[in-house]
Protein backbone atom coordinates (compact mmCIF):
# COMPACT_ATOMS: atom_id res chain seq x y z
CA UNK A 1 0.00 0.00 0.00
CA UNK A 2 2.68 2.15 0.69
CA UNK A 3 6.22 2.24 -1.06
CA UNK A 4 8.01 1.70 2.37
CA UNK A 5 6.00 -0.97 3.57
CA UNK A 6 7.50 -3.25 1.11
CA UNK A 7 11.22 -2.19 2.17
CA UNK A 8 12.89 -4.26 4.80
CA UNK A 9 13.59 -2.85 8.30
CA UNK A 10 17.10 -2.52 7.75
CA UNK A 11 16.67 0.14 4.61
CA UNK A 12 13.63 1.37 6.59
CA UNK A 13 16.07 2.24 9.15
CA UNK A 14 17.57 4.34 6.80
CA UNK A 15 14.86 5.93 4.85
CA UNK A 16 13.15 6.91 8.21
CA UNK A 17 16.82 7.91 9.92
CA UNK A 18 16.19 5.48 13.10
CA UNK A 19 19.33 4.10 13.29
CA UNK A 20 18.22 1.96 16.65
CA UNK A 21 15.90 -0.54 14.48
CA UNK A 22 18.71 -0.71 12.07
CA UNK A 23 21.23 -2.08 14.37
CA UNK A 24 18.80 -4.48 15.78
CA UNK A 25 18.14 -5.90 12.52
CA UNK A 26 21.53 -6.68 11.69
CA UNK A 27 21.10 -9.64 13.84
CA UNK A 28 20.45 -12.54 11.31
CA UNK A 29 19.50 -13.23 7.48
CA UNK A 30 16.66 -14.88 8.74
CA UNK A 31 15.68 -12.25 11.78
CA UNK A 32 15.77 -9.67 9.48
CA UNK A 33 13.40 -11.51 6.69
CA UNK A 34 10.82 -11.87 9.02
CA UNK A 35 10.92 -8.12 10.36
CA UNK A 36 10.55 -7.53 6.73
CA UNK A 37 7.39 -9.92 6.48
CA UNK A 38 5.82 -8.06 9.82
CA UNK A 39 6.89 -4.73 8.84
CA UNK A 40 5.07 -5.40 5.78
CA UNK A 41 1.98 -6.86 7.07
CA UNK A 42 1.19 -4.43 9.87
CA UNK A 43 1.73 -1.82 7.31
CA UNK A 44 -0.99 -3.44 4.56
CA UNK A 45 -3.29 -3.98 7.45
CA UNK A 46 -2.98 -0.61 9.20
CA UNK A 47 -3.64 1.20 6.04
CA UNK A 48 -6.17 -1.21 4.32
CA UNK A 49 -8.14 -0.66 7.85
CA UNK A 50 -8.43 3.01 7.28
CA UNK A 51 -8.88 2.68 3.70
CA UNK A 52 -11.59 0.40 4.35
CA UNK A 53 -13.57 2.78 7.00
CA UNK A 54 -13.43 5.70 4.69
CA UNK A 55 -14.75 3.57 2.02
CA UNK A 56 -17.69 2.27 4.14
CA UNK A 57 -18.67 6.13 5.25
CA UNK A 58 -22.01 7.03 4.87
CA UNK A 59 -20.60 10.04 2.55
CA UNK A 60 -17.83 7.98 0.16
CA UNK A 61 -19.93 8.10 -2.98
CA UNK A 62 -20.45 12.15 -2.86
CA UNK A 63 -15.89 12.32 -1.69
CA UNK A 64 -15.28 9.62 -4.49
CA UNK A 65 -17.05 11.51 -6.82
CA UNK A 66 -15.76 15.11 -5.87
CA UNK A 67 -11.89 14.24 -5.07
CA UNK A 68 -11.35 10.96 -7.10
CA UNK A 69 -12.16 11.85 -10.95
CA UNK A 70 -9.43 9.92 -12.61
CA UNK A 71 -10.45 11.13 -16.33
CA UNK A 72 -10.05 15.31 -14.85
CA UNK A 73 -7.00 14.48 -12.90
CA UNK A 74 -5.49 12.90 -16.09
CA UNK A 75 -6.60 16.19 -17.80
CA UNK A 76 -5.68 18.84 -15.23
CA UNK A 77 -2.50 17.47 -14.44
CA UNK A 78 -0.52 19.07 -17.33
CA UNK A 79 -1.77 22.43 -16.33
CA UNK A 80 -1.12 21.89 -12.54
CA UNK A 81 2.13 20.94 -12.94
CA UNK A 82 2.86 23.61 -15.46
CA UNK A 83 1.74 26.04 -13.03
CA UNK A 84 3.97 24.56 -10.67
CA UNK A 85 6.85 25.51 -12.22
CA UNK A 86 6.18 29.09 -11.20
CA UNK A 87 6.68 28.00 -7.44
CA UNK A 88 10.01 26.03 -8.36
CA UNK A 89 10.85 29.67 -9.68
CA UNK A 90 9.73 31.16 -6.76
CA UNK A 91 11.63 29.09 -4.11
CA UNK A 92 14.21 28.97 -6.41
CA UNK A 93 14.77 32.58 -5.92
CA UNK A 94 13.77 33.43 -2.41
CA UNK A 95 16.45 30.52 -1.61
CA UNK A 96 19.13 32.22 -2.85
CA UNK A 97 18.20 35.61 -1.59
CA UNK A 98 17.40 34.12 1.83
CA UNK A 99 20.70 32.24 1.92
CA UNK A 100 22.06 35.67 1.67
CA UNK A 101 20.32 37.67 3.51
CA UNK A 102 19.76 35.69 6.48
CA UNK A 103 23.88 34.93 6.60
CA UNK A 104 24.47 38.70 7.10
CA UNK A 105 21.74 39.37 9.54
CA UNK A 106 23.20 36.55 11.48
CA UNK A 107 26.21 37.94 10.85
CA UNK A 108 25.23 41.45 12.35
CA UNK A 109 23.60 40.28 15.12
CA UNK A 110 26.87 38.22 16.45
CA UNK A 111 28.89 41.24 15.55
CA UNK A 112 30.29 42.13 18.78
CA UNK A 113 31.32 45.62 20.84
CA UNK A 114 29.01 48.75 21.79
CA UNK A 115 29.58 50.74 18.40
CA UNK A 116 27.29 48.22 16.98
CA UNK A 117 24.70 48.33 18.97
CA UNK A 118 22.05 49.57 16.91
CA UNK A 119 23.15 47.43 14.38
CA UNK A 120 22.29 44.57 16.19
CA UNK A 121 18.99 46.06 17.67
CA UNK A 122 17.68 46.33 13.99
CA UNK A 123 18.60 43.03 13.45
CA UNK A 124 16.73 41.85 16.48
CA UNK A 125 13.98 44.34 15.41
CA UNK A 126 13.50 42.54 11.91
CA UNK A 127 13.77 38.77 13.42
CA UNK A 128 11.23 39.31 15.41
CA UNK A 129 8.49 40.82 13.88
CA UNK A 130 8.97 38.65 10.53
CA UNK A 131 8.80 35.54 13.12
CA UNK A 132 5.88 36.76 14.98
CA UNK A 133 3.96 37.88 11.93
CA UNK A 134 1.91 35.06 9.96
CA UNK A 135 3.14 34.86 6.76
CA UNK A 136 -0.32 35.28 4.67
CA UNK A 137 -0.33 38.85 6.41
CA UNK A 138 3.03 39.96 5.35
CA UNK A 139 2.45 38.57 1.48
CA UNK A 140 -0.88 40.63 1.65
CA UNK A 141 0.43 43.84 3.06
CA UNK A 142 4.05 44.09 0.78
CA UNK A 143 1.57 42.57 -2.45
CA UNK A 144 -1.19 44.85 -2.19
CA UNK A 145 0.30 47.98 0.23
CA UNK A 146 3.27 48.59 -1.92
CA UNK A 147 1.82 49.08 -4.77
CA UNK A 148 -1.18 50.63 -4.10
CA UNK A 149 1.20 53.63 -3.16
CA UNK A 150 1.50 54.27 -6.38
CA UNK A 151 4.93 55.35 -6.35
CA UNK A 152 6.57 55.73 -9.65
CA UNK A 153 8.98 53.20 -10.40
CA UNK A 154 7.93 50.40 -7.66
CA UNK A 155 7.15 47.73 -9.29
CA UNK A 156 3.67 46.36 -9.75
CA UNK A 157 4.57 42.74 -10.50
CA UNK A 158 2.81 40.31 -7.93
CA UNK A 159 5.55 37.73 -8.70
CA UNK A 160 8.23 40.46 -7.28
CA UNK A 161 6.48 40.96 -4.34
CA UNK A 162 6.08 37.30 -3.55
CA UNK A 163 9.66 36.84 -3.85
CA UNK A 164 10.24 39.90 -1.64
CA UNK A 165 7.78 38.76 0.84
CA UNK A 166 9.31 34.87 0.91
CA UNK A 167 12.24 36.02 1.26
CA UNK A 168 11.44 38.38 4.52
CA UNK A 169 9.80 35.72 6.25
CA UNK A 170 12.09 33.08 5.98
CA UNK A 171 15.68 34.51 6.31
CA UNK A 172 14.41 35.99 9.86
CA UNK A 173 13.91 32.28 10.69
CA UNK A 174 17.16 30.86 8.37
CA UNK A 175 19.19 33.82 9.96
CA UNK A 176 18.47 32.20 13.86
CA UNK A 177 19.54 29.24 12.15
CA UNK A 178 22.78 30.57 11.10
CA UNK A 179 23.13 32.29 14.32
CA UNK A 180 22.84 28.80 16.34
CA UNK A 181 25.43 27.29 13.76
CA UNK A 182 27.88 30.14 14.41
CA UNK A 183 27.46 29.96 18.24
CA UNK A 184 28.04 26.09 17.99
CA UNK A 185 31.47 26.54 16.96
CA UNK A 186 33.86 27.02 20.31
CA UNK A 187 35.33 30.13 20.58
CA UNK A 188 38.83 28.90 20.79
CA UNK A 189 38.44 28.35 17.38
CA UNK A 190 38.40 32.04 16.57
CA UNK A 191 40.67 32.70 19.41
CA UNK A 192 42.99 30.47 17.78
CA UNK A 193 42.22 32.58 14.25
CA UNK A 194 42.43 35.93 16.25
CA UNK A 195 46.03 34.77 17.95
CA UNK A 196 46.94 34.53 14.38
CA UNK A 197 47.06 38.15 13.29
CA UNK A 198 43.31 37.56 11.66
CA UNK A 199 40.80 40.26 11.92
CA UNK A 200 37.51 39.92 13.33
CA UNK A 201 35.89 39.62 10.27
CA UNK A 202 39.01 37.76 8.83
CA UNK A 203 38.07 34.95 11.70
CA UNK A 204 34.47 35.08 10.74
CA UNK A 205 34.94 34.40 7.34
CA UNK A 206 37.48 31.71 7.29
CA UNK A 207 37.08 29.65 10.62
CA UNK A 208 33.82 30.57 12.15
CA UNK A 209 31.70 30.55 8.93
CA UNK A 210 32.90 27.65 7.25
CA UNK A 211 32.54 25.58 10.18
CA UNK A 212 28.77 26.76 11.44
CA UNK A 213 27.57 26.77 7.86
CA UNK A 214 28.68 22.80 7.51
CA UNK A 215 26.80 22.04 10.93
CA UNK A 216 23.28 23.68 10.02
CA UNK A 217 22.68 22.43 6.25
CA UNK A 218 20.30 19.87 7.78
CA UNK A 219 18.17 22.36 9.93
CA UNK A 220 18.83 25.02 6.64
CA UNK A 221 17.20 21.63 4.36
CA UNK A 222 14.28 21.89 6.63
CA UNK A 223 13.22 25.08 6.25
CA UNK A 224 13.53 25.23 2.65
CA UNK A 225 10.61 22.16 2.77
CA UNK A 226 8.52 24.81 4.40
CA UNK A 227 9.20 27.53 2.05
CA UNK A 228 8.61 25.46 -1.08
CA UNK A 229 4.94 24.65 0.51
CA UNK A 230 4.36 28.25 1.59
CA UNK A 231 5.12 29.69 -1.79
CA UNK A 232 0.94 28.71 -2.55
CA UNK A 233 0.33 31.63 0.15
CA UNK A 234 1.38 33.99 -2.65
CA UNK A 235 -1.83 32.70 -4.65
CA UNK A 236 -3.51 35.04 -2.23
CA UNK A 237 -1.80 38.55 -4.09
CA UNK A 238 -2.86 37.08 -7.53
CA UNK A 239 0.34 34.96 -8.11
CA UNK A 240 -1.09 32.17 -10.93
CA UNK A 241 1.05 29.21 -9.39
CA UNK A 242 -0.04 26.08 -8.59
CA UNK A 243 -2.70 26.04 -5.89
CA UNK A 244 -4.11 29.24 -7.79
CA UNK A 245 -4.19 27.21 -11.04
CA UNK A 246 -6.00 24.21 -8.91
CA UNK A 247 -8.47 26.83 -7.63
CA UNK A 248 -9.00 27.80 -11.40
CA UNK A 249 -9.85 24.17 -12.65
CA UNK A 250 -11.77 23.16 -9.87
CA UNK A 251 -13.82 25.94 -10.38
CA UNK A 252 -14.24 25.69 -13.86
CA UNK A 253 -15.77 21.63 -12.63
CA UNK A 254 -17.14 22.10 -10.23
CA UNK A 255 -14.19 19.17 -8.92
CA UNK A 256 -12.06 18.91 -6.09
CA UNK A 257 -9.83 16.70 -8.22
CA UNK A 258 -7.40 19.29 -8.96
CA UNK A 259 -6.49 19.79 -5.32
CA UNK A 260 -5.11 16.25 -5.30
CA UNK A 261 -3.40 16.25 -8.17
CA UNK A 262 -1.71 19.55 -6.07
CA UNK A 263 -1.26 17.60 -3.50
CA UNK A 264 0.42 14.91 -5.53
CA UNK A 265 2.84 17.50 -7.05
CA UNK A 266 3.87 18.78 -3.87
CA UNK A 267 4.54 15.13 -2.54
CA UNK A 268 7.26 13.95 -5.32
CA UNK A 269 9.13 17.13 -4.95
CA UNK A 270 9.13 17.52 -1.39
CA UNK A 271 9.06 14.03 0.09
CA UNK A 272 12.77 14.02 -1.47
CA UNK A 273 14.29 16.84 0.55
CA UNK A 274 12.81 15.26 3.63
CA UNK A 275 14.60 12.07 2.75
CA UNK A 276 17.58 14.05 2.23
CA UNK A 277 17.25 16.07 4.74
CA UNK A 278 17.05 13.34 7.29
CA UNK A 279 20.20 10.95 5.48
CA UNK A 280 22.31 14.06 5.94
CA UNK A 281 21.55 14.52 9.70
CA UNK A 282 22.21 10.53 9.89
CA UNK A 283 25.03 10.87 8.02
CA UNK A 284 26.59 13.77 10.04
CA UNK A 285 25.65 11.86 13.32
CA UNK A 286 27.31 8.76 12.17
CA UNK A 287 30.71 10.70 11.65
CA UNK A 288 30.63 12.72 14.55
CA UNK A 289 30.35 9.16 16.34
CA UNK A 290 33.40 7.66 14.45
CA UNK A 291 35.39 10.83 15.33
CA UNK A 292 34.96 10.20 18.76
CA UNK B 1 64.48 45.45 15.90
CA UNK B 2 67.25 44.93 18.21
CA UNK B 3 68.63 48.52 18.74
CA UNK B 4 64.89 49.17 20.39
CA UNK B 5 64.19 48.98 24.29
CA UNK B 6 67.27 47.48 24.85
CA UNK B 7 68.37 47.67 28.57
CA UNK B 8 71.37 48.31 30.57
CA UNK B 9 71.62 46.77 33.56
CA UNK B 10 69.14 44.33 33.25
CA UNK B 11 69.87 40.77 35.83
CA UNK B 12 69.03 38.74 32.89
CA UNK B 13 71.22 38.34 30.23
CA UNK B 14 72.44 41.92 28.05
CA UNK B 15 69.86 41.15 25.06
CA UNK B 16 67.15 43.51 24.18
CA UNK B 17 63.96 43.18 26.13
CA UNK B 18 61.65 41.27 23.70
CA UNK B 19 58.78 41.58 26.72
CA UNK B 20 57.97 43.85 29.58
CA UNK B 21 54.97 43.11 31.90
CA UNK B 22 54.59 45.97 34.61
CA UNK B 23 51.86 45.94 37.08
CA UNK B 24 49.44 43.52 34.94
CA UNK B 25 46.45 42.76 36.85
CA UNK B 26 42.97 40.69 35.77
CA UNK B 27 40.09 40.04 36.91
CA UNK B 28 37.52 37.68 35.88
CA UNK B 29 34.43 38.82 37.90
CA UNK B 30 35.34 39.58 41.42
CA UNK B 31 38.01 37.07 41.31
CA UNK B 32 41.51 38.43 40.50
CA UNK B 33 43.13 35.84 38.88
CA UNK B 34 46.68 38.12 38.33
CA UNK B 35 47.64 40.26 41.25
CA UNK B 36 50.29 42.72 39.51
CA UNK B 37 52.94 40.80 37.17
CA UNK B 38 55.76 42.17 36.83
CA UNK B 39 58.14 40.53 34.27
CA UNK B 40 60.98 40.73 31.06
CA UNK B 41 61.95 38.65 28.55
CA UNK B 42 65.35 39.52 27.00
CA UNK B 43 65.92 38.10 23.13
CA UNK B 44 66.62 34.56 23.15
CA UNK B 45 65.47 33.87 26.09
CA UNK B 46 62.91 30.85 27.37
CA UNK B 47 61.46 31.90 30.19
CA UNK B 48 58.67 29.31 31.98
CA UNK B 49 55.97 30.07 34.45
CA UNK B 50 55.50 26.97 36.88
CA UNK B 51 52.32 26.67 39.30
CA UNK B 52 49.50 25.31 40.40
CA UNK B 53 46.40 25.11 38.54
CA UNK B 54 44.41 28.44 38.42
CA UNK B 55 47.59 30.52 39.84
CA UNK B 56 47.15 32.64 36.96
CA UNK B 57 49.31 30.94 34.06
CA UNK B 58 47.56 30.90 31.36
CA UNK B 59 45.58 33.97 32.01
CA UNK B 60 49.21 35.85 31.58
CA UNK B 61 49.97 34.22 28.45
CA UNK B 62 46.11 34.81 27.08
CA UNK B 63 46.44 38.56 28.38
CA UNK B 64 50.17 39.36 26.42
CA UNK B 65 48.51 37.98 23.32
CA UNK B 66 45.74 40.45 24.06
CA UNK B 67 43.02 37.73 23.86
CA UNK B 68 41.89 39.11 27.47
CA UNK B 69 41.55 42.54 27.91
CA UNK B 70 43.76 43.90 31.08
CA UNK B 71 42.52 45.90 33.94
CA UNK B 72 45.60 47.37 35.00
CA UNK B 73 49.22 47.75 33.99
CA UNK B 74 51.33 47.60 30.78
CA UNK B 75 52.91 45.06 28.40
CA UNK B 76 55.52 46.13 26.15
CA UNK B 77 56.66 44.07 22.79
CA UNK B 78 60.23 44.93 21.68
CA UNK B 79 59.76 48.19 23.14
CA UNK B 80 55.81 49.33 21.75
CA UNK B 81 53.84 48.97 24.61
CA UNK B 82 50.89 47.04 22.84
CA UNK B 83 48.46 47.54 25.70
CA UNK B 84 48.29 51.60 24.92
CA UNK B 85 44.59 52.64 23.93
CA UNK B 86 44.13 52.92 19.78
CA UNK B 87 47.08 50.11 19.29
CA UNK B 88 46.00 47.85 16.43
CA UNK B 89 45.43 44.15 17.68
CA UNK B 90 46.23 42.58 14.62
CA UNK B 91 49.08 43.94 14.06
CA UNK B 92 50.31 42.87 17.32
CA UNK B 93 49.31 39.75 17.48
CA UNK B 94 50.97 38.86 14.29
CA UNK B 95 54.22 39.29 16.35
CA UNK B 96 53.15 37.00 19.10
CA UNK B 97 52.64 33.58 18.48
CA UNK B 98 50.50 31.65 21.06
CA UNK B 99 49.92 27.78 21.11
CA UNK B 100 47.23 26.62 22.97
CA UNK B 101 46.41 23.34 25.17
CA UNK B 102 43.79 21.75 22.89
CA UNK B 103 46.32 22.56 19.79
CA UNK B 104 42.51 24.83 18.55
CA UNK B 105 43.62 23.33 14.68
CA UNK B 106 41.26 24.38 12.08
CA UNK B 107 39.15 20.86 11.67
CA UNK B 108 37.33 21.78 8.38
CA UNK B 109 40.71 22.39 6.99
CA UNK B 110 44.09 20.40 5.83
CA UNK B 111 47.14 20.71 7.48
CA UNK B 112 48.87 22.80 5.03
CA UNK B 113 46.03 25.32 4.90
CA UNK B 114 45.60 25.32 8.60
CA UNK B 115 49.63 26.53 8.37
CA UNK B 116 49.10 28.95 5.23
CA UNK B 117 45.82 30.57 6.28
CA UNK B 118 47.47 33.75 8.49
CA UNK B 119 50.67 33.78 6.24
CA UNK B 120 48.01 33.83 3.10
CA UNK B 121 45.12 36.62 4.77
CA UNK B 122 47.06 38.45 7.01
CA UNK B 123 51.08 38.88 5.40
CA UNK B 124 49.41 38.57 2.02
CA UNK B 125 51.72 35.72 0.62
CA UNK B 126 50.95 34.20 -2.28
CA UNK B 127 49.62 30.84 -2.15
CA UNK B 128 52.55 29.15 -3.65
CA UNK B 129 54.91 30.91 -1.67
CA UNK B 130 52.92 30.27 1.11
CA UNK B 131 52.75 26.66 0.27
CA UNK B 132 56.53 26.36 0.12
CA UNK B 133 57.49 27.73 3.32
CA UNK B 134 54.67 25.76 5.35
CA UNK B 135 55.82 22.25 2.96
CA UNK B 136 59.84 23.91 3.96
CA UNK B 137 58.19 23.67 8.16
CA UNK B 138 56.20 21.10 7.89
CA UNK B 139 59.42 18.74 6.22
CA UNK B 140 61.09 19.52 9.31
CA UNK B 141 58.97 18.31 11.72
CA UNK B 142 58.24 15.03 9.84
CA UNK B 143 54.77 16.05 8.91
CA UNK B 144 55.16 16.93 4.88
CA UNK B 145 53.27 14.05 4.28
CA UNK B 146 50.43 14.47 6.14
CA UNK B 147 50.15 18.43 4.65
CA UNK B 148 46.72 17.31 2.64
CA UNK B 149 45.54 15.04 5.78
CA UNK B 150 42.45 16.78 7.85
CA UNK B 151 43.38 17.15 11.55
CA UNK B 152 40.99 14.55 12.59
CA UNK B 153 43.32 12.30 10.89
CA UNK B 154 46.67 13.21 13.07
CA UNK B 155 47.25 11.99 16.39
CA UNK B 156 47.27 14.72 19.45
CA UNK B 157 51.24 14.91 18.91
CA UNK B 158 51.17 15.40 15.37
CA UNK B 159 48.18 18.10 15.74
CA UNK B 160 50.41 19.88 18.82
CA UNK B 161 53.68 19.84 15.91
CA UNK B 162 51.33 21.48 13.44
CA UNK B 163 49.76 24.12 15.62
CA UNK B 164 53.42 24.68 16.79
CA UNK B 165 54.31 24.87 13.01
CA UNK B 166 51.19 27.57 12.56
CA UNK B 167 52.52 29.66 14.87
CA UNK B 168 56.00 29.52 13.27
CA UNK B 169 54.60 30.40 10.56
CA UNK B 170 54.11 33.89 11.12
CA UNK B 171 57.58 34.21 12.24
CA UNK B 172 56.65 36.07 15.37
CA UNK B 173 59.23 37.72 17.69
CA UNK B 174 57.66 36.00 20.27
CA UNK B 175 56.20 32.59 21.09
CA UNK B 176 53.89 31.84 23.84
CA UNK B 177 53.25 28.22 24.97
CA UNK B 178 50.17 27.25 26.95
CA UNK B 179 50.64 24.15 28.58
CA UNK B 180 51.09 22.41 25.33
CA UNK B 181 51.54 19.12 26.51
CA UNK B 182 48.90 18.75 29.08
CA UNK B 183 46.32 17.13 26.66
CA UNK B 184 48.46 14.58 25.02
CA UNK B 185 48.88 10.39 25.73
CA UNK B 186 52.00 10.15 27.60
CA UNK B 187 53.76 8.74 24.83
CA UNK B 188 53.51 11.81 22.55
CA UNK B 189 54.88 14.42 24.78
CA UNK B 190 58.31 14.31 23.56
CA UNK B 191 57.69 15.01 20.19
CA UNK B 192 56.25 17.81 20.95
CA UNK B 193 59.02 18.80 23.63
CA UNK B 194 61.56 17.87 21.53
CA UNK B 195 60.35 20.71 18.76
CA UNK B 196 60.06 23.20 21.42
CA UNK B 197 63.61 22.44 22.31
CA UNK B 198 64.73 22.88 18.72
CA UNK B 199 62.85 26.27 19.07
CA UNK B 200 64.69 27.27 21.45
CA UNK B 201 67.96 25.91 20.23
CA UNK B 202 67.26 27.95 17.28
CA UNK B 203 66.81 31.77 19.28
CA UNK B 204 62.76 32.18 19.57
CA UNK B 205 62.51 33.84 22.58
CA UNK B 206 59.44 31.91 24.36
CA UNK B 207 57.17 32.10 27.43
CA UNK B 208 56.40 28.67 28.37
CA UNK B 209 53.19 27.61 30.64
CA UNK B 210 54.13 24.27 31.42
CA UNK B 211 53.80 21.47 34.02
CA UNK B 212 56.42 19.60 32.78
CA UNK B 213 59.40 20.05 35.53
CA UNK B 214 62.05 18.27 33.80
CA UNK B 215 61.47 19.81 30.46
CA UNK B 216 61.47 23.14 32.41
CA UNK B 217 64.38 22.72 34.43
CA UNK B 218 66.43 21.39 30.87
CA UNK B 219 64.83 24.27 28.69
CA UNK B 220 64.26 26.91 30.95
CA UNK B 221 67.01 30.30 31.08
CA UNK B 222 64.77 31.04 34.19
CA UNK B 223 61.64 29.73 35.88
CA UNK B 224 58.93 31.91 37.27
CA UNK B 225 56.88 30.11 39.87
CA UNK B 226 53.11 31.71 40.34
CA UNK B 227 51.29 31.49 43.14
CA UNK B 228 47.80 33.14 42.99
CA UNK B 229 48.45 35.25 40.46
CA UNK B 230 51.87 36.72 41.78
CA UNK B 231 55.34 35.89 40.70
CA UNK B 232 55.84 34.78 43.80
CA UNK B 233 59.88 33.14 43.13
CA UNK B 234 62.05 33.31 40.02
CA UNK B 235 65.24 32.74 38.98
CA UNK B 236 67.30 29.99 36.92
CA UNK B 237 65.99 26.66 37.00
CA UNK B 238 69.01 25.19 38.93
CA UNK B 239 67.91 27.74 41.93
CA UNK B 240 64.18 27.16 41.79
CA UNK B 241 64.40 23.33 41.63
CA UNK B 242 67.41 22.60 44.06
CA UNK B 243 66.77 25.06 46.03
CA UNK B 244 64.12 27.06 46.36
CA UNK B 245 64.08 29.89 48.68
CA UNK B 246 60.31 30.34 49.24
CA UNK B 247 57.82 28.08 51.31
CA UNK B 248 55.43 27.78 48.78
CA UNK B 249 57.71 26.82 46.30
CA UNK B 250 58.80 24.23 47.97
CA UNK B 251 55.42 22.83 48.66
CA UNK B 252 54.42 22.68 45.42
CA UNK B 253 57.70 20.96 44.02
CA UNK B 254 57.37 18.81 46.86
CA UNK B 255 53.55 17.77 45.81
CA UNK B 256 54.95 17.65 42.01
CA UNK B 257 57.87 15.43 43.35
CA UNK B 258 55.22 12.82 45.09
CA UNK B 259 53.36 12.83 41.69
CA UNK B 260 56.09 11.95 39.71
CA UNK B 261 56.43 14.40 37.56
CA UNK B 262 59.98 15.83 38.65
Amino acid sequence: MTALGGLGPRDQGDLLGSPGRRSRSRRSGQGALRSTAIAFLSTFVFFGFLAWIAVNSPGWPLVQQAFFNGELFANSLPDIAGAFWVNVQLFLIAEVLILVLALVIAVLRSSPGPVLFPIRLLATAYVDVFRALPGVLIIYILGFGIPGLNVNGVPTDPFFYAVVALTLIYSAYVSEVYRAGIDSVHPSQSAAARSLGLSQWQALRYVVLPQAIRRVIPPLLNDFIGLQKDTVLVSYIGVVEIFRQSQITEAAHFNYTPYLATALVFLVVTIPLARFTDWLVARDRRRAAANR
Amino acid sequence: MSGRGSVSGSPFGTGAVALRIDGLRKSFGSLEVLRGIDLQLAEHEVVCLIGASGSGKSTLLRCVNLLEPIDAGRIAVEGEEITASGVDVDRIRRRIGIVFQAFNLFPHMSVLDNVTLAPRRVLKLSRSEADAQALELLGRIGLVDKAREFPDRLSGGQQQRVAIVRAIAMHPDLLLLDEVTSALDPELVAEVLSLVRELAQGGMTMLIATHEMGFARDIASRVCFLDAGRILEEGPPEQIFRAPREERTQRFLQRVMEAGRL
